[in-house]
């Protein structure tokens, strides 16, 4: 019964990543997708945040948009799942709602 | 009310400042359509979505329309369940008596006014978006 979250702005230019992070409930998902996911940049502002969450729901990138903008896989914050646009259909069809961040 | 087997539970989520932007008279149009479609319809006021709900709001000097009256119109249309969140308003130096009365006739009970605004905190703000089965954003 838990919910999947999109958050499509960076959090250095909007609150929709941490007011979003502020509203998850236990087991939720959390999906970074185009400018979202420079906050997901080891060493980027949010990364603690992004880390600490993690004990309550899981959080993913959207790879394609993290390669557009240049930033390796391995840059990603520990414990923060790629996903290909498969990836991003499957958890859309497992999840019972989807709550768009922006 | 007819029976409606297709009913569901629409949470509306508005976290937009009015006039700014188009989504906030966007949001109330949606609202409408869920509402004529005989859902369950519920609004949230998080983040700067609580200023669309400021009472004395004036538009004359920024030569648009101020639809702030709808608001108090919803109750007609059976949308009865506004969640304004506590921190969200406070963090903005804001309260309740800040916000339009917003109210609806109780044409079940008593034909009374009741307030159609309820002020939750942010723990019960994430209960109320799991407990929808739909949740639209603006």
């Amino acid at each position: 019964m838990s919910t999947l979250h999109t958050v499509n702005k960076s959090p250095f230019e909007q609150s929709a990543l941490v007011s979003c992070l502020e509203h998850v409930a236990q087991g939720d998902a959390v999906l970074l997708i185009e400018d979202a996911v420079v906050g997901a940049r080891k060493g980027s502002h949010f990364a603690a945040t992004l880390r600490d969450k993690q004990a309550a729901c899981r959080i993913y990138v959207l790879a394609p948009d993290l390669a557009a903008r240049g930033i390796k896989d391995a840059e990603v914050v520990e414990g923060v799942a790629l996903l290909d646009y498969a990836g991003f259909v499957d958890l859309v069809a497992e999840e019972t709602r989807v709550c768009a961040w922006f | 009310m007819s029976e409606n087997t297709n009913r569901k539970k629409f949470l509306y989520i508005n976290r937009k400042a009015p006039y700014g932007s188009i989504y906030a008279l966007e949001s109330l149009e949606v609202v409408l359509i869920g509402a004529a479609f005989e859902q369950d319809v519920s609004l949230a006021f998080i983040d700067d979505g609580v200023f669309q709900l400021m009472n004395g709001q004036d538009t004359a000097g920024i030569g648009m329309k101020n639809f702030s009256k709808t608001y108090r119109a919803l109750g007609d249309y059976e949308v009865r369940k506004l969640y304004v969140e506590r921190e969200s308003l406070s963090e903005r130096g804001l309260a309740l008596d800040d916000l339009m009365p917003i109210t609806y006739e109780d044409e079940n009970e008593d034909y009374a006014e009741k307030p159609s605004l309820h002020l939750v905190d942010r723990a019960e703000m994430t209960q109320i978006i799991a407990a929808h089965d739909v949740v639209l954003s603006f």
